[in-house]
Parts: structure tokens; C-alpha cells; sequence
């Protein structure tokens, strides 16, 4: 059976169904004014008694920032006044019961949440009904109930699990979780990540066929469902729930802590990324922001260039998820290897040398103005910074910087807000524009330099073409004087030096990277905690000595072997 | 009567977290507070009603303020869509 694996993990156990107490409507009629009275009554009295148990598991429990939340927001609608409105409004004009009123008002707020377009919305349909369950619940039995307790390993099984559900359960013992309805954004799906519990939702009808104490073996990050496996299915993922355990704890050790060197040399691991559906896989990873930004993505797959509008979109969506957080954006790097169908540019017998990235922006103003306007326009959504890529010389900097300025003019003669201070860098990927690092420090805010371009181009290597893939090789005594240049003119003119290529990701390469004083390092966000464990675990003193005895070596053979033998 | 208008801040807008501290809030105050998105106008008391206008990051609202403490009640109400809202 597979359904949709929201929390990852694999957990193995007995199943225990999660039955609910379907409420149906009596149909009853209150004859009198005086049985309104006292239905009304019935109902506050109710209400009143629902928010004493919530706040009873409020005060006596131990409780984590989001369930505490979540036991708030509760209060909140148990004591909508909204909803007493309604529920007075039936009792009193239709003359019905305290029960049906409510059940029938909470049914309509459901089907209200259920029909809307927003998934996140539509989730928070199982919140009124959790809080109409509550109340309805204190009208028919009054008074407090006490926790559920479960064997160890228990795997719950239930249609659907309410929001109160996973807070008042006793969720020690309990080690998955598997329900037929729900989204990703449904409210077991999120509180079973924050805890860590393995989890599927969305698995349909099929998993009604599951009994208590059925073996349930459920994987969280596949969505697969195993009803009373064969003895090997239970080997063989009994081994990786140890194995996704071990690995999980190491992680999740790293996650938060600051990757500080042992002598104290603070370096800031950020993220490669293709839009805002990134971010969170970012934060995730314990990412301190983002050193690329690709908008590639934007232009990419459609029939014409985005207006204005979509772009300012795509980089606010971004900017609003960034926690305040620094985002790189790279201006447009099509041209090359990156065609796009309705920009018809001619076949180039060198494309790599040719008309691509800053070349056509400088050359085709309105495209770039565009993209610039609509970065512009986001930057006061987040700290976004702008990334030139393809720089060669100091005159494309100052071009690009006039048509910045301009596109600022525009903005402000709309009075349309924007942050007039944008930090401006450039990508260090041509090798006139690493050795002249001194010179082009003068004009930008930062530095970023992209290995993979900087590394084709020093060697005169076309990193596609198989035959020469050898000579591909970003050891290359080289290509790592002239990232040390950049490292250094950067530092000499206070500017900030970081780096988004392949390199920033490559174990080997960390000490000696931090040795040459990379501050900066961009990768994608699943790398950043295996950069971190070595930065953590080693001094900058010693990737000093490192960096120094590799620039007394003449070959990347070498070099490789060294650096093999320095960092395992 | 005070109008202001606001950007919202926050990726998912206002969902269950922001709406409960922002319905708190102004139960600190005796003036009445509604929320205005479009043509749509209810009343900050209610989590069912603020959730169901479906207010979405980067879209702007307007929060009318209305009652004898009402400028003690807009800066609350400025310092929660301007700071506090980032981090909810």
C-alpha cells in the first residue's frame, strides 16, 4: 500500500486503530423559551468545560513551542465567537438541541474549509472538527479525559488524526503513524516531523483492512505501507530504520550548531538553490542563507520572458521565506549550454565563449532592466543581493551598475519601494577577472566565485566533452592560485569572498579553502552538514599549514593524494 | 477611526499561529478592530472568520481600528504586521 510519506523514518510495530465516536443529529425539538434558555446554557457550560481540559494539558504537560501553539489556537476556536453565534442562532430560531446545533454548525464550517483552493486551508477543516468533537463531547459526558496509553511500539492507524490527538496522547511509545485521509499539510503530517515520528498519510480506503495488533511495518520517506510482512520485508527494514536512526542523530546534532572552527574562525555554509520550494530544504540542513540563487528556472519551459510581475513574484516568494537571511540572486546566465525556445539565439561554433549571460544583458538592456526592476521590487521582502555572472572586465561592472541605477530611477519616479542599498557581486568565473580581482574588488560588494566555469576556462577544458575530462581538474595548481588571488585581493579591499561551485561541496577541498580564508561557502543544502563536520572538527591554523604546503606542490596529483590523506 | 494597511510579512500568511497572537492582542483593547481584505470585512475576534478570508504572504490588508483607545491599539497592531509577524 502506498500513501504519502510526510515524516521520514521507518518504524515497525503492532497496529492500534484510532476509532472515532461518530456523532449523528437526534432530530429533537425544544418545545419553550425555557428549553432555549437551557440549551443555551448546556452549550456555554460546554464550551466552558473544553477549555478547562485544553488548558488542563496546557499547564500539565511538558510541551514543545508548536504544541503549545496548537492547544492555543484551540482555545481560540472553542471560544470563536463566531461559532457561538451560530450555535445560539440555531437553538434559538430552529429550536434545536445544544448537540445538533452544533454538529450542524461545525459540519458547515468543514465543508466551508474543505472547498477551499489553499491547502493549507482546507487542512484546517480538521481543527473545527477536532474543537466541535471536544465540545460535542462535554455535552454528552462532561469532564476531563485522561490521556490514552499505548504498548511500546505502537503504530497508530486512524482516519484521520486531530490536532489535539497528538498532544493528548501519551506519544512515547507511539512509533508511527499511517491515516487514510491528509495532505502533506495536514496538522498529523506536521506535528509528526517536528516530533520525529515516521509517518504516512493520504493511504485511502485500503488501510481500513488493517486490524489491532496486524504487524505494520510503514517507511515515511517512500509512503509505503507493509500490512503483516514476510519475515525478510522485516529484516531488511529493520536495518534501515537503525541505519536512518544512527544517521538521523548525527544530523540532526549538526543542524543548529554554528560551524565554528576549533580555534574559533566562525564560517557561514549557505545554498545553491532553484526557487522558493528550496528554503525550507535549506533551513532543514542548518543553511545560513543562500549564495545562489539560479532564476534560469524562470525562464525556462514557458513560450516568452517573464514579465516583470512573474519575476517579482518568483524572487518575493523566495525573499519572504528567508528569515531575514542573505539571498544571492544571479541575474540571467542563459547562453552556453542553456537555450531557451523563444529566444532565438544562433549556434555559436564556441557557445561557451560567446554571446551568454552579462553579454546578452549588456546588450539587450530591456531584458535585463526587467529583471532588475522586479529583483528591485522584492529586495524589501528579504536581504537580496544582486550576482553578476560572466564578468571579464571592470567596464561590464560599471555598465551593468548604470543600468541598475536606471532601473532604480524608474522605480522610484513610480514611487514603488525597493532597497536602495543593494549589495552588488559579481561570479569570479573568467580568469582576466580573477587575476584582476584588485582591480574589480574596487566596484562590487562581494565576490563569488563559480569553480566550474573558472576551472573550463583556465584549462581550456570543455567540461562536456568526454575525451578531455581528465584534464577537467579544479587541483590544478592554477586554477588554485587564482582562486587564492581572488580569496586574497578580496580580504585586502574588505569585501566579502565567497564561493558557489562544485568545489564548496567537495570534502577534500574544505581545509584547504579555509586555509586560503574562504569565508562564504554555497552548496547544495544536503552537502552543507558533511561540510560542517569538518569544519567543526578542525582548526583554521591547521588548514593554514594545509593551504601553504599545497602551494609547494607542482601537481594535482599530489595535491589529491595530500588532501586524501589530511581530511580521512 | 484608524485605517492602515499592511504587506504581510510571513511566507504563509496568516494562518492558525499569527491569527491566535493577533486576535490576543486586541482583546488587550476596548476599541473594535476589523480586518479588510478586497471587499471582505470582519471583525479580529474571530479565528474562523480571519481564517477563512485566506490572507496569503505579500498580500495587503487593511486593519481598521475604531474606539476611545484606538491609537494605544494601532501601534500593537503596527508593531505585530510590521515585526512580531516575521517570526510567527
Amino acid at each position: 500500500m502506498k500513501g504519502i510519506g510526510v515524516s521520514p523514518g521507518i518504524a515497525i510495530g503492532k497496529a492500534f486503530i484510532l476509532k472515532k465516536a461518530k456523532s449523528s443529529i437526534s432530530g429533537i425539538l425544544l418545545k419553550d423559551s425555557t428549553e432555549v434558555l437551557l440549551e443555551i446554557e448546556r452549550f456555554d457550560k460546554a464550551v466552558e468545560l473544553a477549555v478547562i481540559e485544553i488548558e488542563g494539558i496546557r499547564d500539565n504537560s511538558v510541551l514543545s513551542d508548536d504544541d503549545l501553539a496548537i492547544l492555543e489556537t484551540q482555545i481560540e476556536l472553542l471560544t470563536d465567537p463566531q461559532i457561538k453565534a451560530d450555535v445560539i442562532e440555531k437553538i434559538n430560531s430552529d429550536k434545536k438541541n445544544a448537540n445538533d446545533a452544533l454538529i450542524e454548525v461545525t459540519g458547515n464550517y468543514v465543508q466551508l474549509f474543505e472547498g477551499m483552493e489553499d491547502e493549507y486551508m482546507r487542512a484546517r477543516a480538521a481543527d473545527v472538527q477536532d474543537i466541535g468533537n471536544r465540545i460535542l463531547k462535554q455535552l454528552t459526558e462532561p469532564g476531563n479525559t485522561p490521556p490514552k496509553k499505548f504498548e511500546p511500539n505502537t503504530i497508530i492507524i486512524a482516519e484521520d488524526i486531530a490536532p489535539s490527538d497528538t498532544i493528548t496522547m501519551d506519544i512515547n511509545y507511539i512509533a508511527g503513524f499511517a491515516t487514510q485521509a491528509g495532505s502533506r499539510t495536514s496538522h498529523a503530517a506536521i506535528i509528526a516531523k517536528s516530533k520525529g515520528i515516521p509517518s504516512v498519510v493520504g493511504c485511502g480506503e485500503e488501510l481500513s483492512r488493517v486490524n489491532t495488533n496486524d504487524v505494520i511495518i510503514l517507511d515515511g520517506s517512500t509512503g509505503l505501507v507493509f500490512i503483516n510482512p514476510e519475515q525478510e520485508v522485516i529484516e531488511e527494514y529493520t536495518l534501515k530504520r537503525d541505519v536512518y536512526r544512527n544517521q538521523s542523530v548525527k544530523l540532526k546534532a549538526l543542524k543548529d550548531a554554528p560551524a565554528i572552527t576549533t580555534d574559533g574562525k566562525e564560517i557561514t555554509l549557505l545554498a545553491n538553490i532553484s526557487g522558493a520550494g528550496d528554503m525550507e530544504t535549506v533551513f532543514e540542513n542548518g543553511g545560513e542563507g543562500v549564495g545562489l540563487l539560479r532564476t534560469e528556472m524562470l525562464f525556462m519551459d514557458r513560450d516568452s520572458f517573464p514579465t516583470e510581475d512573474e519575476q517579482f513574484e518568483f524572487y518575493k516568494n523566495v525573499a519572504l521565506r528567508s528569515k531575514g537571511k542573505p539571498i544571492i540572486v544571479r541575474t540571467i546566465d542563459i547562453g552556453g549550454d542553456k537555450h531557451l525556445p523563444y529566444f532565438n539565439l544562433p549556434a555559436e561554433l564556441n557557445p561557451f565563449l560567446g554571446y551568454r549571460a552579462i553579454r546578452i544583458c549588456l546588450d539587450r538592456k530591456e531584458l535585463f532592466i526587467t529583471q532588475l526592476k522586479a529583483i528591485l521590487r522584492a529586495s524589501v521582502f528579504g536581504d537580496l543581493r544582486i550576482m553578476l555572472p560572466m564578468i571579464s572586465n571592470v567596464q561590464e561592472i560599471r555598465s551593468a551598475k548604470s543600468i541598475l541605477n536606471e532601473a532604480k530611477v524608474e522605480l522610484a519616479n513610480d514611487t514603488i519601494a525597493f532597497n536602495a542599498d543593494i549589495k552588488v557581486g559579481v561570479m569570479i568565473e573568467i580568469p582576466s577577472a580573477a587575476v584582476t580581482a584588485d582591480i574589480l574588488a574596487k566596484e562590487v560588494d562581494f565576490f563569488s566565485i563559480g569553480t566550474n566555469d573558472l576551472c573550463q576556462y583556465t584549462l581550456a577544458v570543455d567540461r562536456m566533452n568526454e575525451k578531455i575530462s581528465h584534464l577537467y581538474d579544479p587541483y590544478n595548481p592554477g586554477v588554485l592560485r587564482l582562486i587564492s588571488n581572488v580569496i586574497e585581493q578580496g580580504h585586502k579591499n574588505h569585501i566579502e569572498v565567497g564561493m558557489c561551485g562544485e568545489m564548496a561541496s567537495d570534502p577534500l577541498a574544505t581545509l584547504l579553502l579555509l586555509g586560503m580564508g574562504l569565508k562564504d561557502f554555497s552548496m547544495s543544502a544536503t552537502s552543507i552538514p558533511i561540510i560542517k563536520n569538518i569544519i567543526i572538527n578542525n582548526s583554521e591554523s591547521m588548514a593554514k599549514q594545509v593551504y601553504q604546503k599545497v602551494m609547494e606542490m607542482d601537481s594535482s596529483a599530489d595535491i589529491i593524494a595530500y588532501l586524501r590523506e589530511v581530511v580521512l | 477611526m484608524i485605517t492602515k494597511d499592511y504587506v504581510i510579512l510571513a511566507p504563509q500568511g496568516i494562518h492558525a499561529r499569527p491569527a491566535t497572537t493577533l486576535i490576543r492582542l486586541t482583546k488587550n483593547f476596548k476599541s473594535a478592530v476589523s480586518l479588510k481584505k478586497g471587499d471582505k470585512v470582519v471583525r479580529l475576534n474571530s479565528m474562523l472568520n480571519i481564517l477563512s478570508m485566506t490572507i496569503k504572504g505579500g498580500e495587503t490588508i487593511s486593519v481598521i481600528i475604531e474606539g476611545e483607545d484606538e491609537v494605544k491599539a494601532t501601534e500593537a497592531i503596527d508593531l505585530f504586521f510590521t515585526e512580531q509577524l516575521k517570526e510567527l
